[in-house]
């Protein structure tokens, strides 16, 4: 059984609407992502799940149990719904101490005194904070504040947490460790947690599945982080992932050109991955390499040196491309600006072209 | 990130139609408002246009125009423009020379600028007048033997006098604004301008000032608006020399009328007259502050640069501290040695001083003995009611946002901008059997309902500040956590803002203690204030007893005053 | 010609809780003119508070800064002259635009200071937009403006006098990424137009690589290293160097007959180049770009974890007991647990570091 079922939720502020149609299955004991860019509605899938905003339209189920229908008019209160929530701004109340605020939804629950302290206990060796209890919020660093909200939200529901930007808010270094203790602690408990981020890198390397969201608040792609890298279902979810290089190309008589301000033949075939005559042809920097046999000749506009590559902007007839080489010896041939080069392109997608 | 904007809903999901708390906390506000606010406000335009039977202009414009009312317009204007022209001078001087030079001794002087604060203004204006009254003031007997004069050097009993007095005490409205605004600046601000190559006095004059006036124009209008509503000062200093300003007049019409009904219609008048002034001043300020507010501290926090005063650093130093003991220091040592000579005007000398002052206001004097006694029971009460008021207002305009929330919020900040003449003869007019033949005049209860009136803004404001704090996602969590709507109030919103409840509570109860402008219209026989018997003491001729009161009213509100610090400070901490 | 010499410039100051700071110790430096020179550290190792000596912002402790040939510090001789009379151009991390004057005001500032003729003024002021890419905005506040154009503004007014000299504060920290890159690029751009040499302080060594023709890297308020971004990254002369300039892996190995083995497992030959001429316990130090993951030739070895980035697929492949870094383009693509082969190139080799000089940058780093 699914561990939540979204059907044909709709959500829409006023006259703008976020969320159209929107329908989602999210097995049990996996990490997903949804991810997207600001304002695709991803926060607001979160907020519907918990409760604190009721959509127009749909069914949200969770266990199987029905927590909001519009059609049946069920709308359970988030008290009742048993979901464990992360907050970007940690949301830990500066007045109660790390044991109380961990405390707080078990005495709500009303459990005796003697079974509340060995959970939060547990809670706290979970997220590695068991020296803390007695502290206030005031006196942690944020990291430390962050796996106190962690701490709560798993003594609130130890299967089920949503995590909305929990770690934006942390430096860098911070940011990479709290991935590494979120997911052994998913491993290690088995949690179903639904991570809500706009950091596709992070969702990346945490993620089992990612829900890959369009702008328009649809989505664009379901899949693990081999699927999307490998397999970028559109445009938009290529260059969603990195950065890309988007030429027109076409074909004509058994070739295939480039279609810029001239024609440039790069292939003498036509590329297996590409159906029909007209097509963009998405490609990474990191693909682009210097050849000087290749029938493509573009001119460097740019280089600059990064330490771990080259950045260079190439300038083909009429468009501009990135091509990153890595910088692997002080010696290692370079190209300066102004120099004419040829371009091969090793692994190139090919998407739908809005003219064709 | 969960935007605020649909908070609301949180309420909304738990009122199942019918009655839920929120509605049954706004219908409550609403009343409240009404009630205090709102009747005493439309009472004065009732009493000063409606003359019984139809709308009456002819008394309006006779009231306008009689020659003494134009007179003591003429006073006020004149006050308060010269007061706050000297008071900003002043003020922004200070500020600069805590904030940007290298002045030692910063700490002593901070501290000596946070006094007048705490007196209440017609405490020091009684004292100052104690010094420099014509021939009987000590300051002015001391100078005459000294110089051989015929005349009293200093007569403080003038319009001057009065200017001097308020931009004395009014100028630290303005140093406090201008130095927060230095110290908060990014300093490379200015680095940048001595990098273009301007020299550190085209700094001060082209950037730092620009960049300050914001800072400036808000405490300059901060000392105008309280100038034109005061009633301490001009009243101990200018009453005997029957100089009026219009708060004194409308107090003297009032008195003057003895209850008929043409007397309050013309203080009514003379009121809206007032209120207009005042409002003119503070809708100048309201398009200050929210137009050209300049962000001038982001960038990391870095200590200014220092102005080197060099040779002139020691007489600036010497110059300040003279300036400052002057106007904080002597004040206070002139009421304590008052406050024990034997009567008033006898030299200070050891055979003439004596504990029987402080005796006679406690023992026997039940006019003070009762002061006492209701100045603690209104600043209590007052205080308590509007801290209930005032939290629960901010808790709907802010989180529970019903549709009327502007005019709410408008109702309630309404008393903060009347002077507070001009409220206590609302609250006349509304609470003499106008409505339902209540009849509170002359007794406690009608000061009580002023009170609450004037300060519910305090509490408002202080509450709604730490509500906004209180991040929506602080209580969603809690909803998440398994609590209601109610156990999240109760649980999570109530305790985070208790600090700022029981600072709210002590922004109401400190002025209540010290408080004469409106008790002075409303007191009766037995529900006088302690500013009402330091007054009537002083009027009465009784000085030292009302220096001995004096005192005992400037230990209270000290005590009263580092209790709050104490509570606040360990809030911040824990 | 040098346009900026520092030498022996020292700079300490002493705190009630911490006694004595060296906060820059013996600078010695010189930048020629037209050049473009980087200054980067982590925060507090000295980098900020030399260049605010060389604006005149701080008082050396030692030495002599020299401008131009001119002596503008100098402690011994009791020299200093005030950052108005410098003639510098700076721009700082938080823009420093006034807000009170308009786009116009701001850039004529340092024009109007020096009581140019008000023609003068416009043409230049009007140039100076232009090069600034601020056209039409002159009568606009910095209030209405973005970051990316209010620190156009700043670098409008610091070119307006055509200084010799400009010295940039962090400019770039408080702007998004993206515009980032492209401030760079205006930068090289202005300047290629106007000649002036560039100090440039910065705590992202990609910013320093990408606009430097020469950096220095300092730490603890001492120069580690200076030269050429390649040379910096590509022959670091210490660890520290080594792991500031990107990222490393430093793997503890014994060096016998031109071969390195792993230190714990003296068997286990991980790399080996003719070039290769040390004897006993070294460092390697390795960058995760420079390793060679393929299937078939070098170090067999498995994937521990693979790790996907938006640029590049990071992978940790198990070497002894521990792992090394390895970064590759996304189309080589390994899962975890996939045997593999690794060929290190050009590795960098340090004697193991000594357990003091770590123990100093904890005592610093809690300051």
């Amino acid at each position: 059984m699914e561990k939540v079922e979204l059907e044909g939720i709709c959500v829409s502020y006023g006259e703008h609407m976020v969320l159209r149609d929107l329908s989602l299955k999210i097995e049990p004991g996996q990490i997903i992502g949804i991810v997207g860019p600001s304002g695709c509605g991803k926060t607001t899938i979160a907020r519907a799940i918990c409760g604190f905003i009721k959509p127009q339209q749909g069914t949200i189920k969770i266990d199987g149990k029905t927590m909001f229908s519009h059609k049946d008019r069920v709308d359970i209160p988030p008290e009742q719904r048993h979901i464990g929530v992360v907050f970007q701004d940690y949301a830990i109340w500066p007045h109660l101490s790390v044991y109380d605020n961990i405390a707080y939804p078990l005495k709500k629950r009303g459990l005796p005194k003697e079974e509340i302290s060995p959970r939060v206990h547990y809670a706290l060796e979970q997220v590695n904070m068991v020296a803390y209890e007695k502290y206030m919020p005031s006196q942690l660093s944020g990291g430390q504040q962050q796996r106190v909200a962690i701490a709560r939200a798993l003594t609130s529901s130890s299967d089920f947490l949503i995590m909305d930007e929990p770690i934006t808010n942390l430096d860098a270094k911070l940011r990479e460790q709290m991935l590494v203790e979120i997911r052994i602690l998913q491993q290690r408990l088995g949690t179903t947690i639904i991570y809500i981020t706009h950091d596709q890198e992070a969702a990346m390397q945490l993620c089992d599945k990612i829900v890959i969201l369009a702008p328009d608040g649809s989505i664009a792609q379901i899949g693990s982080d081999e699927e999307i890298i490998r397999n970028p279902a559109n445009r938009f979810v290529f260059q969603f992932i990195g950065v890309s290089n988007f030429i027109p190309v076409v074909i004509d008589d058994g070739k295939a050109f480039f279609d810029l301000e001239k024609k440039i033949p790069y292939k003498s075939h036509i590329p297996g991955k590409m159906t029909g005559t007209k097509a963009m042809l998405g490609i990474r920097p990191m693909d682009i390499v210097f050849d000087e046999d290749s029938p493509v000749r573009a001119t460097v506009a740019q280089a600059i040196f990064l330490g771990n590559m080259y950045n260079y902007f190439v300038r083909l007839p009429g468009m501009e491309i990135r091509v990153q080489q890595i910088a692997i010896s002080e010696n290692a041939k370079s190209y300066s600006e102004g120099q004419e080069v040829g371009l091969a392109f090793l692994e190139e997608r090919y998407f739908e072209r809005e003219d064709a | 990130m969960f935007s605020r904007a649909i908070n609301r809903d949180l309420a909304h999901l738990e009122g199942k139609g019918g009655f839920s708390l929120d509605r049954l906390m706004i219908i409550l506000c609403y009343v409240a408002l009404i009630t205090v606010v709102i009747l005493p406000v439309f009472m004065i335009l009732y009493y000063a246009f409606w003359d019984g039977t139809k709308i009456d202009i002819a008394m309006f414009k006779q009231v306008i125009f009689q020659k003494s009312n134009i007179r003591s317009m003429w006073n006020t204007l004149v006050i308060g423009v010269f007061s706050t022209a000297l008071a900003t001078a002043v003020g922004v001087f200070f500020a600069w020379l805590l904030g940007r030079s290298d002045i030692p001794m910063k700490g002593l002087m901070k501290f000596l600028f946070s006094i007048p604060f705490m007196i209440p203004p017609f405490l020091a204006a009684m004292s100052w007048d104690m010094m420099f009254s014509g021939r009987g003031g000590y300051v002015n007997k001391a100078l005459m033997s000294l110089f051989n004069l015929t005349k009293a050097p200093f007569n403080i009993n003038s319009v001057a006098g009065i200017i001097v007095i308020e931009v004395v005490y009014y100028f630290p409205f303005v140093y406090m604004q201008v130095v927060s605004a230095l110290e908060r600046m990014d300093p490379t601000l200015e680095e940048s301008a001595r990098i273009a190559g301007a020299s550190q006095l085209y700094v001060i004059r082209r950037i730092t000032l620009p960049l300050t006036i914001p800072a400036i124009s808000s405490g300059m209008l901060l000392v105008l608006i309280t100038s034109l509503s005061n009633y301490g000062i001009p009243a101990m200093l200018g009453y005997s020399q029957s100089i009026f300003t219009l708060p004194t007049m409308i107090v003297e019409l009032m008195n003057r009328a003895g209850g008929s009904f043409e007397g309050i219609r013309q203080s009514a008048a003379l009121s809206i007259v007032l209120v207009f002034i005042v409002s003119i001043a503070l809708l100048v300020q309201r398009r200050l502050l929210t137009h050209g507010r300049y962000d001038i501290i982001k960038g990391k926090s870095m200590r200014p640069m220092l102005i080197k005063l060099r040779g002139a650093k020691y007489p600036l130093l010497a110059f300040s501290l003279l300036f400052l003991s002057l106007i904080v220091v002597a004040p206070i040592v002139m009421i304590i040695l008052v406050s024990f000579v034997k009567a008033y005007g006898l030299p200070f000398l050891a055979k003439n001083l004596t504990l029987a002052n402080f005796r006679r206001i406690f023992v026997g004097n039940i006019m003070v003995r009762d002061s006492v006694k209701n100045s603690l029971f209104l600043a209590f009460s007052a205080a308590s009611f509007c801290l209930l008021l005032g939290t629960m207002l901010a808790y709907v305009i802010y989180k529970v946002k019903p549709k009327g929330g502007t005019a709410l919020e408008m109702m309630a900040v309404l008393p903060y901008s009347l002077p507070g003449t001009v409220m206590a003869i609302g609250c006349i007019l509304a609470w003499s059997g106008a409505f339902f033949g209540i009849t509170l005049y002359n007794t406690i209860w009608i000061i009580l309902v002023a009170y609450i009136a004037r300060y519910l803004s305090y509490v408002l404001k202080s509450s709604s500040a730490a509500l906004q704090q209180v991040h929506g996602s602080l209580e969603e969590a809690a909803r998440s956590c398994g609590a209601s709507h109610m156990q999240t109030l109760k649980d999570v919103t109530l305790p985070l803002i208790k600090p700022a409840m029981i600072s709210g509570f002590f922004l109401v109860f400190l002025p209540c203690m010290r408080e004469l402008t409106t008790s002075i219209l409303l007191y009766g026989p037995k529900s006088r204030t302690l500013g009402v018997a330091i007054y009537q003491l002083r009027i009465n001729g009784q000085i030292a007893p009302a220096a001995a009161l004096s005192v005992v009213t400037i230990t209270l509100i000290i005590i009263c005053n580092n209790i709050v610090k104490a509570i606040t400070r360990d809030k911040k901490r824990g | 010609m040098n346009q900026i010499v520092l030498e022996h410039v020292t700079k300490s100051f002493t705190t009630k809780s911490l006694g004595t700071v060296v906060a820059v110790r013996d600078f010695n430096l010189s930048v020629k003119k037209g050049e473009c020179f980087s200054f980067l550290g982590p925060s507090g190792c000295g980098k900020t508070t030399t260049l605010r000596m060389i604006a005149g912002f701080e008082d050396l402790s030692e030495g002599s800064i020299y401008l131009g040939g001119r002596l503008v510090s100098d402690k011994r001789k009791n020299i200093y002259l005030p950052p108005e009379k410098r003639e510098l151009g700076m721009v700082f991390q938080a823009f420093a635009v006034w807000p009170h004057l308009n786009v116009y005001e701001n850039v004529a500032f340092p024009l109007k200071v020096k009581k140019r003729p008000h023609s003068e003024i416009k043409k230049r002021v009007a140039l100076a937009l232009h090069h600034c890419d601020l056209d039409g905005l002159e009568k606009v506040y910095p209030s209405d403006l973005s970051g990316g154009q209010q620190q156009r503004i700043a670098l409008a007014r610091a070119i307006v006098v055509n200084p010799d000299v400009m010295l940039l504060d962090e400019p770039l920290s408080n702007l998004d990424p993206h515009l980032r890159e492209s401030m760079r690029f205006e930068i090289k751009r202005l300047q290629k137009e106007f000649g002036f040499t560039i100090i440039f302080v910065t705590h992202d060594q990609a910013e320093a690589m990408a606009l430097s023709d020469r950096m220095l890297v300092m730490d603890m308020g001492n120069i580690q290293q200076i030269g050429t971004p390649q040379e910096l990254y590509h022959k670091p002369v210490n660890r520290f160097v080594h792991s500031f300039l990107g990222q490393s892996n430093f793997t503890d190995v014994v060096i016998r007959d031109g071969k390195a083995f792993l230190k714990e497992d003296e068997s286990n030959l991980l790399f080996s180049g003719t070039s290769l001429d040390l004897k006993g316990d070294y460092v390697m130090a390795t960058r995760p770009n420079a390793i060679d993951l393929n299937r078939q030739d070098g170090y067999k070895t498995t994937i521990l974890k693979r790790t996907s980035k938006t640029d590049f697929m990071e992978y940790l492949v198990s070497v002894g007991k521990g792992s090394i870094m390895v970064q590759t383009p996304h189309r080589n693509f390994f899962r975890a647990g996939d045997p593999c082969f690794i060929k290190i190139k050009d590795p960098a080799w340090y004697k193991p570091e000594k357990k003091d000089i770590e123990e100093e940058r904890e005592r610093r780093n809690t300051i």
